[in-house]
């Protein structure tokens, strides 16, 4: 229905529907699009500090610039391309694979959105404005506290900013779980990815505050005279990377534990076979989301702690490895005797088993905190880093965008052109991060901007780089693909996998309510369960009626525009006090608009009875 | 549920705030904020505990904290949350005058606090030239201190928007919500000064 109204009219009234809706699917739709363009601009830094170092002595880009890319790429990749990336996921799937009708604040989660585009808007804006942020993304003091300019600035308010719209999708997503699921979809019956969501989002709510601190600090100390990191006036320097880690480490279970869930469904479709070990899967995810808050000093082993810290979160960190072999060997079963069909889905989570074990291993090898000291802000932590965030997390976004486009968009991407861009990437991601551990272990330090020649270096910087180039190959040919699907293919039926799970009981897209009746969940893999006795589809729990929505909502994005207009304000208040009349007009609007929701009734809207039989007429209910 | 159901229902039930599902959303949506709001103060406590004797040859603890005046003000917060506790029972009894006067009484015992903290403040800036930027003591000090008034300031305002918009309409399944998580939030804000008494100005003077 509604996309129907939306084609006739017109483009302003589309984007003025993007701008205030509160609907999952749409807001997963601007996830997915924002974040895949930060993903690009991540790229092409990490492309140029490839180039930057392919050979000895390079002078491609300056040592200024170099230090701006490789703050600018860290930050981009992690908050603004993989968070985004992973939010659209858990919106297009999550309420679909509990039978809600969305999630329990709509509201808010438009919110969450705007507050994280705003926020990284905000930060590529220093690019323009006289440089980009320069410290690193972990920001330490006091190279952050005394880099000139306004780079580091804007760090910080783009960081404020996208973190909270962060924070807050992540207690929309506890809540949707907690209180939404259809009769009979108990936590033990949920899909594996809505449960890692529901891990992963209760990770966001006890670390982001910490990331929230860290920045105030920041900003008090750069902006506003405060002395926090400051040791010549009693300032200590290290609160800074424990609020850091205390987030840091966190977030990186944060980013790959929902990739965990997707790889499970995954596996377990295209294998015919209910996941192995289901229990045990939840059980090491949780664990893994509670070791994940014991460990963040294991990036602190050379600080000078002791050995006696040292020791303890060393042994801390090694214990992660456990859960996490339980889950790699549960999907092995998984597809041990299965029925396999070698999707591209299932190509990226085949090829995300060794590709993450050998990350895994190397994290065991750093945890260790003598051998740390060797390691240590060398090219081996890079290594060690990208193995899990790219074959964890980046695998893990392609299987899942390859298994849940047609949920999202009606169409099942081009599977010739989904091999075509797996292999090139494959093949360079390894190129690119394998040898690496050896640049490291040879003594290749991180983050500089030039390698001398005569070392030993030149063969390995020189194959990482070629390797960097068909990784960018792979993802110019996964966007062909993308757009090739969206003009040729034709539409598909709700189910194009044989799923097992509730999302591929409705329509692809679904309505806008998603489900015209909420379903009857009667055992894990709740749809197989009615497959295996014959069903078509679900069972209905109620009898047809009317259903209630959410209105939509210019406020989201007044508030985060407010935050945004204020956040300059806040940067350049230290040059002229002048600029203080942003900081009144940008927090002006945001509680405005606050004060305007808390105020002004919104009950919702209803969708009668009468609607939803002619949309079954058009095939809304299977 | 209808539309005039929700915002004038027949019967109020016992708890009007968890009646509805946007209700119990907003409840169990609301603890789990708090939950966050937990590890923010804890930030900010841990930050203090590493710089509270970082004082850079300024100002001690010992040399500025009054005990009398931070008693009065513990005080004036934690009856204010006995009051909201009133509140909150007048509100599930469906007594609405009752439930505005009580929250009137808050916000009279919060404006109080706020009233001692900014004269703390005032005073120990102009007789103590003690700010924000003299020591590292200082910046956690007003930090931890100020966001704690901070928060105050806004559960204040938030209060009185609430009582100001439902003056002529009463309790109904829309509102009993707002109201509800707005006292928890209240209720936060002191568990938070009672670690801030003991943490700050006890363990600062002795
Ligand atoms: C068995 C599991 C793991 C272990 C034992 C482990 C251990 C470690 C250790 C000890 C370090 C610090 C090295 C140093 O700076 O000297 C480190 C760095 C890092 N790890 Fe892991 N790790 C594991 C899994 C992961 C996962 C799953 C991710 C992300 C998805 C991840 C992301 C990172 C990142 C981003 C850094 C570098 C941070 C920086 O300095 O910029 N690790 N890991
Ligand atoms: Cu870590």
């Amino acid at each position: 229905m509604s996309t129907a109204m939306s084609q006739n009219r017109g483009l302003g009234a589309a984007i003025w529907d993007y701008l205030t809706t509160v609907d999952h699917k749409k807001i997963a739709h601007l996830y997915l699009v924002s974040g895949g363009l930060f993903f690009l601009i991540g790229g092409l830094e990490a492309m140029l500090i490839r180039i930057q170092l392919m050979q000895p002595d390079n002078n491609f880009i300056s040592a200024g610039l170099y230090n701006e890319m490789i703050t600018m790429h860290g930050t981009t990749m992690i908050f603004l391309a993989a968070m985004p990336l992973i939010f659209a996921l858990m919106n297009a799937v999550v309420p679909l694979q509990i039978g809600a009708r969305d999630v329990a604040f709509p509201f808010l989660n438009s919110l969450g959105f705007w507050l994280f585009l705003f926020g990284g808007i905000m930060l590529n804006v220093s690019w323009f404005t006289g440089g980009a942020p320069d410290a690193g993304w972990t920001n330490y003091a006091p190279l952050s506290t005394v880099s000139p300019g306004h780079g580091v600035d804007y760090y910080v308010m783009g960081l404020q900013i996208s973190g909270a719209g962060t924070l807050i999708g992540g207690i929309n997503f506890l809540v949707t779980i907690v209180n939404m699921r259809a009769p009979g979809m108990t936590y033990m019956r949920m899909p594996l990815f809505t449960w890692a969501s529901f891990v992963t989002s209760t990770l966001i709510l006890f670390a982001f505050p910490a990331l929230t601190v860290g920045l105030f600090l920041m900003m008090f100390d750069r902006m506003f005279g405060s002395v926090f990191f400051d040791t010549a006036a009693g300032g200590n320097a290290i609160i800074w990377e424990h609020l850091f880690w205390i987030f840091g480490h966190p977030e990186v279970y944060i980013l790959i534990l929902p990739l965990f869930g997707a790889f499970s469904d995954i596996f377990s479709t295209f294998s015919k076979k209910r996941l192995f070990g289901y229990s045990a899967m939840v059980f090491a995810t949780v664990l893994i989301g509670f070791l994940g808050f014991m460990v963040w000093a294991h990036h602190m082993f050379t600080v000078g702690m002791g050995p006696i810290a040292n020791s303890i979160f060393a042994v801390a960190t090694m214990a992660i490895a456990v859960p996490t072999g339980i889950k790699i060997f549960n999907w092995m079963f998984t597809m041990w005797g299965g029925n396999i069909r070698m999707t591209s889905a299932m190509l990226w989570s085949i090829a995300f088993i060794p590709s993450f074990t050998i990350g895994g291993m190397t994290g065991v090898m750093l945890a260790a905190a003598a051998a740390d000291y060797q390691y240590h802000d060398t090219y081996f932590v890079v290594g060690h880093f990208h193995y899990v965030i790219v074959g964890g997390v980046v695998f893990g976004l392609f299987a899942a965008l390859h298994y849940w486009w047609p949920k999202m968009f009606g169409k099942v991407l081009n599977e010739k052109l989904g091999k075509l861009a797996f292999w090139p990437f494959f093949i360079g991601f390894h190129l690119t991060f394998f040898i690496q551990h050896f640049l490291g272990l040879m003594g290749m330090p991180r983050r500089y901007w030039v390698f001398l020649e005569g070392q030993g270096l030149e063969a390995g910087n020189m194959i990482s780089t070629i390797g960097a180039f068909l990784m960018a190959l792979g993802t110019i040919i996964f966007i062909i693909n993308v757009v090739y699907t969206a003009v040729k293919t034709e539409k598909v039926s709700g189910d194009p996998w044989d799923g097992r799970t509730l999302e591929w009981s409705i329509p692809s897209p679904p309505p806008h309510y998603n489900f015209v009746q909420t379903p009857l969940v009667r055992g894990l893999d709740p749809l197989w369960v009615e497959k295996s006795e014959g069903k078509k589809g679900m069972t209905p729990a109620e009898p047809l009626g009317d259903i209630h929505m959410p209105n939509a909502s210019i406020l989201p994005f007044m508030m985060s525009l407010g935050l945004f207009i204020a956040g300059f304000g806040f940067i350049y208040q230290v040059d002229d006090k002048g600029w203080l009349a942003l900081v009144f007009i940008g927090m002006g609007i945001t509680l405005g608009s606050m004060l305007t929701r808390s105020l002004k009734d919104d009950l919702g809207h209803h969708i009668h009875k009468a609607d939803l039989e002619k949309d079954i007429e058009k095939g809304a209910g299977q | 549920m209808s539309h005039e159901d929700v915002l004038n229902p027949k019967q109020l039930p016992h708890d009007p705030e968890k009646a509805t599902l946007e209700g119990k959303n907003k409840f169990v949506g609301f603890w789990f904020f708090l939950g966050g709001e937990t590890v923010l103060f804890a930030c900010l406590f841990g930050t203090y505990l590493a710089l509270n004797r970082s004082t850079s040859g300024d100002n001690t603890p010992e040399h500025l904290f009054g005990l009398e005046l931070v008693f009065i003000m513990t005080m004036l917060l934690l009856t204010s949350s006995l009051t909201s506790v009133y509140a909150m029972y007048h509100m599930k009894n469906n007594d609405f005058r009752k439930m505005q006067i009580w929250l009137g009484i808050t916000v009279i015992l919060g404006l109080g606090f706020l009233g001692f903290e900014i004269y703390e403040f005032v005073h120990y800036i102009h007789e103590y030239e003690f700010t924000f930027r003299s020591s590292a003591f200082g910046s956690a000090f007003y930090t931890l201190v100020g966001f704690h008034g901070g928060h105050v300031l806004f559960g204040l305002s938030w209060i009185v928007a609430l009582m100001i918009r439902n003056s002529k309409r009463g309790i109904n399944l829309y509102n009993a919500p707002k109201f509800y998580i707005a006292s928890l939030y209240w209720h936060f804000i002191d568990v938070v000064w009672v670690f801030i008494f003991t943490v700050v100005y006890l363990m600062g003077v002795v």
